[in-house]
């Protein structure tokens, strides 16, 4: 039986014996190479569910919503039990979730899910250039069919069109989970990626600030980023707040600096490199390229990996008097 | 909008830095306020900004004071282990390592931006600092970088 069979068997037997309310997956959309997020509630709709490369969203960015406390509650309100479809990542934050207090542990029925890697559709156009993509057909051997407008056809490696952030996944399969389906994934010790961070932190100042001016000035502050970022749960964004008013509402060049400057310190000690953010962006911004680079110093400065245990606290949230002091200025 | 870009219609030779200082309550802006009953001499180039903690500071002030046409920056708090806190600057510590390397990433220059350890009794080591800063910030000349600009209407 497929994993998708599986998922389907199991989140219909879930919601009818009542061990859930609902259950967050994917289902197919009609746009292609992008599967959509989606929550059953019944048995029917369960029988939607899929499971396949094009589930690049992350399904942990629902929770926090899903099982906030509605304004005016009374004391009898419990959070719903919500099942929820959990590759490495998604299940990464799970764990980051939990430990923020977002979410809590007994509300939630994890199904782990083992993951080769999800489609990044900007990459994909970007290979494809002749046409825009219409449909995209899986083959054997872990190629794909891109077909696009005008009858173009290209066949392309998976490899080249998955998310960078899933070439060097650390954790394919789900950190904790109440159960799992399908076989696990043989982990990957990571081969040697090109780096997108460590190569742009290698250029020149004055190369790299025109980079980041240039990369940030197609920004069209949708927000898609923060919408489709687990950690972006708190109900006030900065981005929104007016006392203080972080940022303007024009699009001038160093407010959308300062959002995305914003954005991806707030990711520190607790961004997965799920690639969700990228992936949302509409303008194709290379969010990692931030996001990258606090993950590197996170771990060469703090040392472990955000969010792969219940255990351990995150590392904004401590502090060792021995802390690197490389930083500081000596009069 | 108004001194900054006033600011910047001089002449190169008669511009001088100015510069953002967040000074602890507990021990930098103690420092500073030594090195002042003290007479001890340092240039007027800073604006100093009292917080509460080093900890209080949240690292996006940082890039504002740079947005809002600061030419450069200066952190400063108690030792570590000397926190009025207990632990306010050892949390403040691991933000402004993060926020200092995320700066010099995009391309602003590693000089705007400096922290420092001063205590309420290092009156003379505060106007050092200073001297420091001032001349790092001097070397690189006007902030451009990260800086608002507006254009005036027509």
């Amino acid at each position: 039986m497929s994993v998708q069979d599986q998922l389907r068997n199991r989140a219909t037997e879930l919601l009818a014996d009542a061990t859930i309310d609902l259950f967050v997956g994917y289902a197919a959309s009609d746009t292609p190479l992008k599967a959509a997020v989606h929550v059953a509630r019944t048995e029917a709709e369960a029988e939607a569910l899929t499971w396949n490369t094009f589930c690049t969203p992350n399904l942990a960015a629902l929770l926090p919503d899903l099982l906030r406390r509605p304004e005016g509650a009374g004391e009898d309100w419990a959070p719903p039990r919500v099942g929820i479809l959990a590759k490495g990542c998604v299940s990464r934050s799970i764990v980051g979730l939990i430990k923020a207090h977002q979410i809590p542990r007994e509300a939630l029925y994890v199904v782990g899910v083992g993951c080769n890697g999800v489609v990044d559709r900007h990459r994909a156009a970007r290979l494809f250039t002749p046409a825009a993509i219409l449909a995209a057909e899986p083959l054997d051997g872990d190629r794909m069919l891109l077909r696009g407008t005008d009858g173009a056809e290209q066949t392309v490696d998976l490899a080249e069109i998955l998310l960078a952030g899933c070439l060097d996944c650390r954790h394919r399969n789900a950190v904790v989970a109440d159960e799992t389906i399908g076989d696990p994934v043989p982990e990957m010790s990571p081969a040697p990626q090109e780096d997108a961070a460590a190569s742009f932190a290698a250029r020149p100042i004055d190369e790299r600030w025109e980079a980041f001016e240039e990369e940030i000035s197609r920004c069209i502050r949708c927000y898609a980023c923060r919408e489709a970022c687990p950690n972006c749960y708190c109900t006030e964004c900065f981005a929104e707040e007016t006392e203080p008013r972080w940022i303007g509402v024009t699009a001038e060049p160093s407010e959308l600096m300062l959002f995305h400057l914003g954005r991806a310190f707030h990711q520190a000690g607790r961004c997965v490199d799920c690639g969700a953010c990228a992936a949302a962006c509409p303008m194709g911004i290379d969010l990692r390229l931030l996001t990258g680079k606090v993950n590197q110093d996170v771990e060469a400065l703090f040392g472990g990996e955000v969010s792969v245990s219940l255990d351990i606290a995150e590392p904004l949230l401590q502090f060792e008097m021995t802390d690197d002091e490389g930083f500081i200025t000596e009069p | 909008m108004t001194e900054a870009s006033e600011r910047r219609t001089d002449a190169q030779d008669a511009w001088e830095p100015r510069i953002a200082a967040f000074l602890c309550n507990w021990c930098s802006y103690a420092g500073a306020d030594l090195a002042g009953v003290s007479r001890i001499q340092y240039p007027p180039n800073v604006r100093v900004i009292r917080v509460p903690c080093s900890g209080r500071i949240n690292p996006l002030f940082l890039v504002k004071a740079l947005q809002s046409g600061m030419d450069g920056i200066l952190v400063s708090g108690c030792h570590p282990g000397d926190c009025h806190y207990i632990s306010g600057n050892l949390y403040a510590r691991r933000k402004f390592a993060l926020m200092k390397s995320l700066l010099e990433y995009v391309g602003i220059e590693p000089g705007r931006v400096h922290f420092s350890w001063v205590s309420a009794a290092e009156g003379v080591r505060f106007a050092e600092l200073l001297h420091t800063v001032i001349e790092s910030i001097r070397e690189l000349g006007p902030a451009e970088r990260m800086v608002k600009r507006v254009e005036a209407m027509p």
